[in-house]
């Protein structure tokens, strides 16, 4: 990291280094680019991963937090900010051209906090129409309903995006370009389809079946559940994480938990971190059950369909029996668990494990040698390694594209360190080794689950906490791996009992914006497939 | 006269008996204006029977498949479910949508029903119960029932909706593909029985069914038969013109009431239909399994009525397509039509000349053996 910080004050001479958590480097919005750009290219350490790129609005300034971090070795972290005093029009550089990601993010930023940045493609707002009034995370905001007042009419969607470039001689250009061109065949796959997993809306171009391009609209169940957080305690704040990914519903709270207990120096008793850990990576099981059987219900099969949710229903019970929830479980609270483990808890779980493996041989069986079910994966929906990394797409989709991404290898947290197991990567980057991958992990996490369900020691289950948590000032983030990639968790501490800012790094905004990218020229058809492989959740974009 | 008494469980027994005791009594005209009339209520509601039948048998067996209950809710074991959603179909609102070619909408469930109700006449469905035995009746079910895509084309058309749209254009892609493999495989029986009325063919078959008849080249004409057979239904790994991950509903998504109605009845018929049409042409349709010499045997089967045998036949057949649907993921448009013109279609163009050269050279079970079969 000295080699970083060198390369850092030889790019930038005068950037502000300060050595907090992590390594943060402070730049004027005209450097910023050089530098990211300097830190992607660094040979013997590449900073090229944009973990998060979050808009900030510190009151003097409007400005965004950017997380680089090596693709080699996610453990290697680099933050970097800048900012613009003016409030009215604010505009700071893209980053788009590095890191693909960051596309997506800076116009949510524009959408929630006002700034535009030059030289990205498209400047539409994410999430949030184009007449929405005011920056909702702005801290001046005004709230007011009769501002933004509900529309009964139906409102026609304008494919133009405007976009501020930069020419050669340093002028800015606001122009507009064309979505679509106008002869396009345009279909909504979304908000309203069976297939997108959620309100999703993919305006796609077709050229007979062959899709030409994808325009990716969010935001339909969008609650500013970042707004939200800003007035809410911690312990209040927490059960907005399981209404994220709904599915990782448990690693998402394990997530904000952590961050709260690093931040507040708060010790998890051993008992909680077994507990903790067990769910979790039952949790993914039951999430990647719920992934097969919707990507095989993509494909067609119905059957499969079934069977996925027939195993998932197992684990579920476990949850229920263990604290009353099923989906949403309620186990993670600041400092530990909430519930403790029920009697038969380890004798129910012992007797899943042979099942869902049993099972895992009949899902072989049944569809991953099904030579329809071949033709429709194997080669198709193809990201690269490359690409994986540039629009940060992490979880089985990541390493499927041969990246090595898991958070529990990484950055190991809660008793990943002490347990044995095998990170599934597979370097074919099609849906087929999404698949594959995913079967592979839960066997894996029975793996996991095996080495601690004897062994559970005797203990609290929750450390005493105080009923409200003041952090101290300063900046945190956590990162668990989810079930569909890296989630993470930011806060900007003031010293309050509320967080000054808070923001969920989503896995699935990933995964879905490289879906303009892996389904072009592909089949109508392999794009609901290719969509099932990535498995994304929306309400984890739609925070 | 001692087949009479030998078969006491035959309907044709009880149409024989009308017929004669009408023709006692009434003019000709009368006689057949009557028995016209019978006949069509007779199929009609036998179409609608048959498709609640299989209605509740698919959703029963689908539900086995699954690892569920199915219906059990409506009636004993669910029984009356498909009565229930029958009439809940006919309750319902038909919704007319807006900038859509009212006249094509509105006629294009008629085509679908039409077609399959014209081919469903001219099936056999046991010794003496077949309204119309054509000359050439294989070609007949084969040319109207080729008639339903003009349905399904116009009501994605009609709808005004994409995925209607696309629906449709698949559909159509899918129709016409794989009813010329569907028609060579039944050509190539044709050249086999060398007849192709139906009774006859079933005639044919009484000691050898032509499945075994043509062997190798039977067995591959039956595949590929019901290969393409399943795909006209738009059923299986093929309904990709009603694809619902990726199209909704495809081609019907904008009807409603009693003209979606129209489309899933004449869907599961069409399926119906297509067994039939197998058991008849390549398992010996309603003809009770005999042997040669065997006679008490031969007596005892055929005391099961031939209408028995030719559901039982069918209802197999209905199975395989239910299991093969329920099993396997959904092709892509372009497998779709590779499958049909680089593989199925070649195949059987070779299939008929090999059928050809073995009636020519007498290589068939019956000419091989003719004592046995």
């Amino acid at each position: 990291m000295e080699n970083i910080k060198k390369l850092i004050l030889n790019t930038v001479p005068n950037a502000v280094i300060e050595e907090k958590q992590k390594l943060t480097v402070t730049v004027e919005p005209n450097q910023l680019h050089l530098l990211a750009k300097t830190l992607r290219d660094n040979a013997a350490l590449p900073m090229d991963t944009l973990v998060y790129l979050i808009g900030m609005d510190w009151g003097e300034k409007l400005g965004v937090n950017y997380l680089l971090c090596s693709s080699n070795d996610l453990s290697k972290e680099v933050v970097l900010k800048t900012g613009t005093a003016d409030r009215e029009n604010p505009l700071l550089y893209s980053v788009t051209d590095l890191f693909e990601t960051a596309h997506y993010n800076e116009r949510e930023v524009y959408a929630l906090l006002g700034i535009r940045f030059i030289n990205n493609p498209d400047m539409r707002k994410f999430f949030l129409n184009a007449d929405w009034n005011g920056y909702p995370l702005r801290k001046d905001y005004d709230a007011n309903p009769e501002l933004n007042p509900l529309s009964l009419e139906s409102k026609d969607i304008i494919d133009i995006a405007p976009r501020i470039t930069e020419t050669a001689d340093g002028k800015l250009v606001e122009d507009t370009v064309n979505i679509f061109e106008s002869d396009d065949y345009i279909i909504n796959i979304g908000p309203q389809h069976p297939s997108t997993h959620g309100v999703m809306h993919f305006r796609t171009a077709l050229d007979g079946e062959i899709v030409k391009k994808i325009d990716v609209h969010s935001g339909y169940i969008h609650r500013g559940i970042e707004k939200l957080s800003e007035s809410l305690t911690y312990p209040q704040i927490l059960h907005f994480t399981d209404r994220l990914d709904y599915l990782s519903a448990n690693i998402n709270r394990h997530g904000l938990c952590m961050c709260v207990e690093k931040a507040g120096e708060i010790e998890v008793p051993e008992r909680a971190q077994y507990i903790r850990t067990i769910m979790d990576e039952l949790n993914r099981i039951d999430s990647h059950c719920l992934a097969w059987a919707c990507q095989t219900n993509d494909l067609g099969a119905t059957t499969a369909f079934i069977y996925g949710m027939r195993e998932r229903e197992v684990i579920l019970d476990i949850f229920e029996k263990t604290c009353g929830g099923r989906l949403i479980i309620n186990q993670n609270v600041v400092g530990g668990v909430m519930f403790d483990i029920y009697n038969e808890f380890q004798k129910d779980v012992k007797a899943f494990i042979p099942y869902m493996r049993n099972k895992l041989v009949e899902y072989d069986r049944f569809f991953s040698h099904n030579v329809i079910a071949l033709g429709r994966m194997v080669s198709i929906g193809n990201l690269s390694k490359e690409d994986a990394i540039s629009y940060a797409v992490t979880g089985p989709a990541g390493r499927g594209s041969g990246w090595s991404c898991d958070i529990r290898k990484h950055i190991p947290y809660a008793l990943y360190d002490k347990v044995e197991f095998k990170e599934i990567i597979r370097t074919e980057g099609d849906s087929y080794a999404r698949y594959l991958n995913r079967l592979d992990e839960i066997e894996q996490s029975l793996h996991i689950i095996e080495q601690l369900i004897d062994n559970i020691p005797a203990g609290d289950i929750c450390a005493k906490v105080k009923p409200i948590i003041r952090l101290p000032e300063g900046e945190y983030y956590s990162r668990v791996e989810a079930c569909r990639g890296e989630f993470g968790v930011f806060i900007e501490s003031r010293g309050d009992k509320t967080p000054y800012r808070l923001k969920f790094r989503s896995p699935s905004m990933a995964l879905v914006s490289a879906m303009p990218l892996i389904c072009k020229d592909e089949k109508i058809s392999d794009f609901i497939g290719i969509g099932g492989s990535m498995d994304y959740v929306i309400p984890d974009i739609d925070r | 006269m001692l087949l009479n008494y030998s078969q006491p469980l035959e309907i044709s027994n009880l149409t024989t008996w009308l017929d004669t005791t009408l023709r006692s009594s009434l003019p000709e005209f009368w006689v057949l204006l009557i028995e016209f009339v019978l006949v069509a209520v007779v199929l009609l509601a036998a179409y609608a029977v048959i498709a609640l039948i299989l209605i509740y048998a698919e959703r029963k067996i689908t539900a086995f498949f699954q690892a569920r209950y199915g219906p059990n809710r409506v009636g004993k074991w669910g029984l009356l479910q498909s009565v229930a959603d029958m009439i809940k179909i006919l309750l319902k609102e038909i919704i007319k949508i807006n900038r859509s070619d009212r006249f094509l909408f509105f006629t294009a469930p008629f085509f679908m029903i039409v077609a399959s109700m014209g081919t469903f006449g001219a099936i056999a469905f046991g010794k003496g119960l077949h309204a119309i035995d054509f000359n050439i009746g294989v070609l007949y079910v084969t040319a109207v029932s080729s008639l339903g895509i003009i349905g399904v084309l116009l009501a994605g058309w009609s709808s005004n909706n994409k995925y209607s749209m696309i629906g449709a254009m698949r559909s159509g892609a899918q129709f016409v593909s794989y009813e010329l493999s569907a028609g060579f495989a039944l050509m190539t029986i044709v050249v086999l029985a060398g007849t192709m009325q139906f009774s006859t063919m079933i005639e044919g078959q009484r000691y050898c069914w032509n499945l075994f008849n043509g062997h190798i080249s039977s067995i591959i004409a039956f595949v590929i038969y019901l290969i393409s057979g399943h795909a006209e239904t738009n059923r299986g790994p093929f309904d990709l013109p009603e694809a619902e991950s990726e199209l909704t509903a495809g081609y019907h998504t904008e009807y409603s009431g009693l003209q979606f109605g129209f489309f899933y009845l004449a869907e599961y018929l069409n399926m119906f239909i297509i067994a039939a049409i197998a058991t008849t042409v390549f398992l010996g349709g309603y003809m009770p399994i005999q042997v040669h010499g065997w006679e008490s045997f031969n007596g005892i089967m055929d005391f099961i009525p031939s209408y028995v045998w030719f559901f039982g036949k069918t209802a197999v057949l209905i199975f395989l397509s239910l299991w093969v649907r329920w099993s396997f993921p959904r092709l892509r448009i372009d497998q779709l039509l590779n499958l049909e013109w680089k593989y199925l279609l070649p195949i059987n163009l070779v299939n008929i000349i090999f059928m050809v050269i073995l009636v020519l050279t007498g290589l068939t079970l019956t000419d091989l053996f003719p004592g046995l079969f």
